[in-house]
């Protein structure tokens, strides 16, 4: 059984009393361990599809099913916890809390959990080092560049060791070289540590990272 | 608590913002606070009085004499054990805005009624001697540097003001509890020589039985009622309790102004809130997408909301008890001295943090309920 499995998925948007469909019908799986990416003209509905596998919006029908949990059925409450347990998400804005230093974005999955703080302390240290940046821990994301500050969204998204993560455009407002870097950051988390990745992009040498390519345009997803 | 930082850090990222919302409640708390301990205290003053003692004063109003004459037949009256009587001097000593109680009273009778002065018996000889001795609370002595045996020249707002006072300081009394520490006293002898046209000012009887206060009230205020010098007598407690209300009806003004403060305090927090959620959405959003639940988010914000506004009913909480106990305001010295209750205190700093919850209640409800994927759309 693959880890994600999405059937009969669509979603239409309805603005005023016009109906806006995504998609329709969309089915995929996704294996453990699979760095998949995503691509497509924008406006295609990559985001809207990431977001409805992160359990943030609703399909309008169809399933989504993660390590056999069927996240389409769960509450918005069961959903902030299974999130917590299973997702890691990186956009393409970094999206840290400023005030936060980057040990302490790194730290805030954490707080859902009964770690203590020094077990916190240790699993941060440790997701610091593998994004490189032990010695930024203390500094505020308006103290790093672009690419740190990704940096530490990952380690922010990696820090509680998630099922599946989720990265929409994570390289969009990068310059090359550190775009590079951060993809080979995740092909190291996939392939060293085993993480199942969903990556949309724009960009063709991004996708290249990838193990698979997948195409979604005009509501019809190609593998 | 692990999420105190995460409060911390939010409460302190707009730092003007959050400095002026816990001052505008502080100034609000200190407005109830300290208009509620004048009603606390003016509670209080309405139980110092002895209802073993009663207060014969002229109808028409405490600054309006009686005759010397009635003395004698008060003293008659059946259940009443001593009468003396005391006049109101309004002393200034160099600055008449530093105001102290002085009275001018039989001193034979006076201090045997009052027991709530503790005087030592050979001061108390050297001042019952001396003509012009006076007779000092240890507050008064401390206020103004004063020492045993000096003295010291007074004026009076009342008789002659232009004319000098001296008295020599022969005694110093230390009050019981809820007696003033700040009074003045000296012979009616002296007032009566210095100025020819003096009465006592009220008089003071001490009871036989305080279950007597109502058949001797009318006794004597009939005997007198259509004598030029109409009399009022009541207890001393009664008689305090009307000093009291003459300074107003506090407790209407309070119940207003304290309507008045919640709503204010209520509107600048909400007002706050509001902004600081709206600001921070997108972050709401991200903290979704990473598990924080709804329900964690709520608590979050209404946390938020609380502290400010209980930084801000701390801050005027203690600003008034520093203010009031500061000043050490005594009414005339006819009060106990002001005084903002620990039950005021917990009251004005549990009012601020329940419009705090109260406040924050909306924007708490909007973190809540902030739809993620909408959200993160519209600042991406
Ligand atoms: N809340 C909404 N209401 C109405 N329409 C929406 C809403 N959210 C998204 N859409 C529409 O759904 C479509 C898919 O949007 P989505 O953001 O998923 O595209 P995308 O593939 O991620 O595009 P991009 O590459 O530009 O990020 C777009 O046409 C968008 O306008
Ligand atoms: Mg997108």
């Amino acid at each position: 059984m693959a880890l994600l499995e999405i059937r009969s998925l669509s979603k239409v948007y309805q603005r005023d009393s016009q109906a806006i469909p995504v998609f329709e019908d969309i089915d995929l799986d996704i294996d453990t361990g699979e760095f998949l990416v995503l691509m497509g003209p924008s406006g295609s509905g990559k985001t809207t599809l990431l977001n409805l596998i992160a359990g943030l919006d609703e399909p309008t029908t169809g399933t989504i099913t993660v390590g056999g949990e069927e996240v389409t059925a769960m509450s918005r409450r069961q959903l902030a916890a299974w999130r917590s347990d299973h997702v890691g998400f990186i956009f393409q804005l970094y999206n840290l809390l400023p005030v936060l230093t980057a040990y302490q974005n790194v730290e805030l999955p954490l707080l859902l959990t009964h770690l203590s703080k020094k077990e916190r302390r240790e699993h941060v240290m440790t997701a610091l080092e593998v994004v490189g940046l032990s010695d930024r821990a203390d500094h505020f994301p308006r103290q790093l560049s672009g690419g740190q500050e990704q940096r530490v969204a990952i380690g922010r998204a990696i820090v509680s060791d998630p099922t599946l993560i989720l990265a929409d455009e994570p390289t969009g407002d990068l310059d090359a070289k550190s775009a590079d870097e951060i993809l080979t950051l995740m092909q190291r988390l996939n392939r060293e540590f085993s993480k199942t990745i969903l990556l949309v992009t724009h960009d063709q040498r991004a996708a290249e990272r990838g193990e698979a390519i997948m195409h979604l345009d005009k509501g019809v997803l190609t593998r | 608590m692990k999420y105190a930082r995460l409060i911390w850090v939010n409460l302190t990222r707009n730092k003007r913002r959050t400095i002026l919302t816990a001052l505008s409640v502080a100034a609000a708390l200190f407005l109830f606070v300290a208009l509620r301990s004048v009603n606390t205290t003016l509670d209080d003053a309405r139980q110092v009085g002895s209802e073993s003692r009663m207060m014969v004063r002229n109808a028409i109003s405490v600054v309006f004499p009686l005759p010397e004459a009635y003395h004698s037949w008060i003293s008659t009256v059946p259940g009443v054990r001593r009468v003396t009587w005391g006049n109101w001097f309004h002393g200034i000593y160099q600055d008449r805005r530093d105001f102290f109680p002085s009275f001018a009273v039989d001193v034979d009778g006076y201090f045997d009624i009052y027991p709530e002065m503790v005087v030592p018996e050979d001061q108390e000889q050297a001042f019952r001697r001396e003509r012009t001795a006076a007779l000092v609370g240890t507050g008064l002595m401390e206020r103004f540097g004063w020492r045993l045996g000096q003295t010291i020249s007074l004026t009076s707002l009342i008789y002659s003001p232009d004319q000098a006072w001296p008295f020599t300081i022969r005694a110093v009394y230390t009050p019981l509890p809820g007696w003033t520490d700040e009074a003045f006293y000296f012979h009616y002898d002296y007032l009566y020589e210095m100025s020819e046209w003096t009465q006592p000012g009220w008089y003071i009887l001490e009871l036989e039985d305080p279950s007597l206060a109502a058949t001797i009230a009318a006794t004597i205020d009939e005997h007198y009622e259509n004598s030029r010098y109409a009399t009022r007598t009541e207890t001393e407690r009664a008689y305090l309790a009307g000093i009291a209300s003459m300074y107003g009806n506090v407790g209407l003004l309070i119940n207003a102004v304290g309507i008045a403060v919640f709503f204010a305090i209520l509107l600048v927090a909400a007002n706050t809130m509001m902004m600081a959620a709206r600001e921070r959405a997108s972050e709401v959003a991200v903290l979704k997408t990473l598990g924080f639940s709804d329900r964690l988010l709520f608590g979050l914000v209404l946390a938020e909301a609380a502290a400010i506004t209980a930084i801000g009913g701390l801050l005027g909480v203690v600003g008034a008890k520093l203010l009031f106990e500061g000043t050490g305001f005594q009414g005339m010295g006819l009060l106990p001295g002001f005084e903002v209750k620990l039950r005021t205190a917990t009251l004005g700093v549990s009012i601020a943090i329940v419009l705090g919850l109260i406040s924050g209640l909306l924007p708490a409800w909007q973190a809540a309920r902030l739809p993620v994927a909408r959200t993160l759309r519209r600042v991406a």
